[in-house]
């Protein structure tokens, strides 16, 4: 293939410059961009236009701190798509069990991490219970599969808020997480020639950290371990995985206690950082299907993207066009399928 | 035979279909429809306005005019659409005659519009206080025994401005017709005693992360106005306050409402102190509140103080009782009635007396108030001042009121 391009493409662009080259530079120019517009002190037009610098670079950190969350549910949600085909539509109902279940165990022993821990692993024995007595029985059979998630969600919704009514609860971050802190970007400058720096909670740079490091840990699991590499043979071809000799179900159900663990872990992370109420499931499940039909659906980097567009679209359209900045979401949506109806990192098949 | 067979089946068919409506029309019961936001982010909210319709239901032992009421519940999710189906599934499956609710701001103008297709049912506010549910447009089958959005914040721009000294305030509130209500009944009275309101921002309904929000507020303003509810309150205040949030709160009526005050958390740091107005004050003494706060008390699940959704649908089903009770709980006559005796109904409340204007909005007592801690660690809302029979038009003359404009996200403005 390289051998192929190389003369080629020296071919096209003779004396001039390539077109990666160009993308290169354009990237290079929009880093340089981002960055002074990060940690220059702005002029007052920009100001004037874009409210104040800090407003924007919160809406940007937000925004990926966002997406952080969002990507901690969206690739548990893609994994298990890409490799059994199942829109599992219960989905957000994880995600909010797994925070009313954090926050359970986190009020009751007074340990944060045991209710994070709590999330993941009661989560992710739901989810292989539910692949095994639920799904499996109704295997190759994607639209009832796609059914029967829903009406497990409707089901999972009213139990729910049976059991722990309609209030709105907050997940208490322990205290080594809690409180601001200080970063190294200017806001303004005060008359006295003082200068403002930005303040931002520390909980929610411990979220990003948190979602970047699972999002190495499963690429590092889907491309260096033999599981991962069962899972990627899975996602190409199921039946040859399984002619193979290799037990389809044990990786199935191993896909599926790591989606729902990821999705009952963002539950107890995100309500800990926004708050857990009824409604929480849609919201997330509307978000991670945004996010996996953006990014690609069974692709893991593909989710990472995805999750960063729609984060940084929502905070943005939240500052700047509060009244449309819903609609922000779905254009981006729009716009992906009318382009890549595969998603960004998908594969056509 | 056959025939004959087929017939039979046909009368056995037939009789099964008129059986439920011939139950209907038992002379015995009389169906009120409840609607209340039983789900979707309102669903705490919802679940206290049951509360309130119940304790008058409950105070009349379950009969008016000798039969018995038949509570028939739909449930809607704060947004439009939704009440409007569950209220039509209300009318015309269920066939209740007279209807309790919306709760939310939109419904109330929503079903208001739909209450104009429906003259022969009777439909009484719940707790939905837009401005133009009943003042621009109204439906004359729609009554409101419960106050709207800019009456409950009688008193407090006044407050703000002159007691506390805010002269700049930006306001933070959700984007639909409830809060532009609010922040025009605030703003009213701010703007005229010579406050500015240099930034306002509208957030949707249902919206987590507000930090962006709060980044955006400027951070030269004397103190920040809040009108946002339920789940949204919740968010917006322990964010505001794990983001160090300084400037002092005004509170919307339901932003330091009990549905909001007995959430858990943090966010009661930056509440204590809180100014607001509504139409109720946890800490009001007059008996008739206190004896209203023991019969609410004994619902199940109930806050330690009545909400001002309990409350307003408590009025307002408490009207519709006393209106079928004046009737002989006789509404045979497609309401007619039913709606005259409502028109000219004037009763005594928990929170003093309430009539109606010729709009059908209600004339009623508002109250100034602050957050406080009592002793056993709940937040209440301390009773400051009482504004009497504050009317529709915040005791302007209709026309000049009128004149203002419709409430909207821009209007009015003082930045």
């Amino acid at each position: 293939m390289s051998i192929l391009d190389r003369p080629s493409s020296s071919g096209i662009s003779g004396g001039g410059v390539s077109r990666r080259q160009a993308w290169g530079l354009f990237w290079l120019l929009v880093a340089a961009l981002v960055a002074w517009l990060v940690f220059a002190v702005w002029p007052d037009w920009l100001n004037a236009i874009l409210i104040s610098k800090k407003a924007f670079v919160s809406a940007i950190l937000n925004g990926i701190t966002l997406a952080g969350l969002y990507f901690l549910v969206a690739s548990g949600f893609t994994l298990i798509f890409g490799l059994m085909r199942n829109v599992n539509l219960a989905h957000g109902s994880l995600y909010l069990l797994g925070a009313y279940i954090g926050y359970e165990v986190a009020s009751r022993t007074g340990y944060w991490l045991l209710g994070v821990a709590a999330g993941f692993i009661v989560l992710a024995a739901i989810g292989v219970v539910m692949q095994v007595v639920v799904f499996r029985r109704l295997e190759g059979d994607d639209l009832r599969q796609t059914l029967v998630s829903i009406g497990i969600s409707i089901v999972a919704a009213d139990l729910m808020l049976a059991v722990w009514a309609g209030g709105t609860y907050q997940i208490a971050v322990p205290e080594w997480l809690d409180g601001a802190v200080t970063l190294p970007v200017i806001t303004a400058v005060r008359s006295n020639g003082a200068s403002v720096f930005l303040t931002y909670p520390f909980y929610r740079i411990a979220v990003l950290a948190a979602a970047i490091v699972i999002g190495i840990g499963l690429w590092l699991m889907l491309n260096k371990t033999r599981v991962g590499m069962m899972i990627r043979a899975g996602v190409d071809d199921r039946a040859m995985l399984s002619a193979s000799g290799v037990n389809v179900h044990a990786v199935f159900a191993i896909v599926f206690a790591v989606g729902a663990g990821l999705a009952g872990f963002a539950g107890v992370v995100g309500g800990s950082a926004l708050s857990v109420a009824p409604g929480e499931d849609i919201r997330y499940l509307l978000a991670s299907l945004v996010v996996v039909i953006v990014g690609g659906m069974g692709s893991i980097s593909g989710a990472a993207i995805g999750a960063l567009l729609i984060g940084l679209a929502e905070q943005l359209g939240l500052v700047y066009f509060p009244t449309y900045g819903v609609v922000l979401t779905f254009i981006i949506m729009v716009v992906t399928l009318a382009i890549r109806p595969q998603g960004i990192m998908g594969k056509s098949r | 035979m056959k025939m004959h067979r087929r017939t039979l089946l046909a009368l056995a068919l037939a009789s099964g279909l008129t059986a439920p409506s011939l139950a209907l029309a038992a002379d015995d019961t009389i169906k009120i429809g409840l609607l209340a936001t039983f789900e979707g982010p309102f669903t705490v909210l919802g679940e206290d306005s049951e509360r309130g319709a119940m304790t008058a239901v409950e105070e009349v032992a379950g009969t008016v005019a000798g039969k018995k009421i038949e509570i028939v519940k739909g449930s809607s999710d704060a947004s439009p659409d939704s009440a409007v189906r569950a209220a039509r599934k209300l009318v015309e499956q269920d066939g209740v005659k007279v209807l309790i609710g919306p709760l939310s701001g939109d419904e109330g103008l929503a079903v208001k519009d739909y209450a104009k297709t429906q003259p022969t049912v009777t439909f009484l506010n719940g707790a939905s206080a837009a401005q133009d549910t009943t003042f621009r447009d109204p439906a004359p089958n729609f009554f409101r025994f419960g106050t709207d959005g800019a009456q409950w914040m009688a008193g407090l721009g006044t407050y703000a401005f002159k007691d506390k000294g805010y002269k700049n305030v930006a306001t933070v509130a959700e984007d639909y017709s409830f809060p532009y209500t609010q922040v025009f009944g605030f703003m009213a009275e701010f703007c005229k005693a010579g406050g500015h309101v240099p930034s306002k921002s509208w957030v949707p309904i249902g919206n987590k992360d507000f930090s962006s929000v709060i980044a955006a507020i400027p951070e030269n303003v004397d103190a920040i106005y809040v009108a946002l509810g339920g789940a949204d309150a919740v968010n917006f205040l322990t964010q505001y306050q794990q983001s160090g949030g300084a400037a002092p709160l005004i509170g919307g009526s339901i932003t330091v409402d009990q549905t909001v005050l007995t959430a858990k958390g943090k966010l009661r740091d930056v509440l204590v102190g809180t100014p607001s107005a509504g139409p109720t004050a946890d800490t009001n003494d007059t008996p008739s509140w206190t004896k209203f706060v023991e019969a609410y008390k004994k619902q199940p699940g109930a806050f330690p103080s009545p909400s001002l959704f309990a409350h307003a649908y408590y009025i307002n089903m408490k009207a519709a009782l006393l209106g079928l009770d004046k009737v002989g709980g006789d509404v045979s006559d497609g309401g007619a009635k039913l709606r005259e005796t409502l028109s000219s109904l004037s009763f005594e409340t928990p929170t003093g007396k309430v009539s109606l204007d010729k709009n059908r909005n209600a004339i009623a007592d508002i109250f100034l108030t602050e957050v406080t801690e009592n002793e056993d660690g709940t937040l209440l809302n301390k009773l400051i001042k009482v504004v009497p029979q504050v009317n529709q038009t915040l005791g302007i003359a209709e026309a000049d009121f009128t004149a203002l404009g419709a409430v909207s996200r821009d209007n009015p403005s003082c930045p």
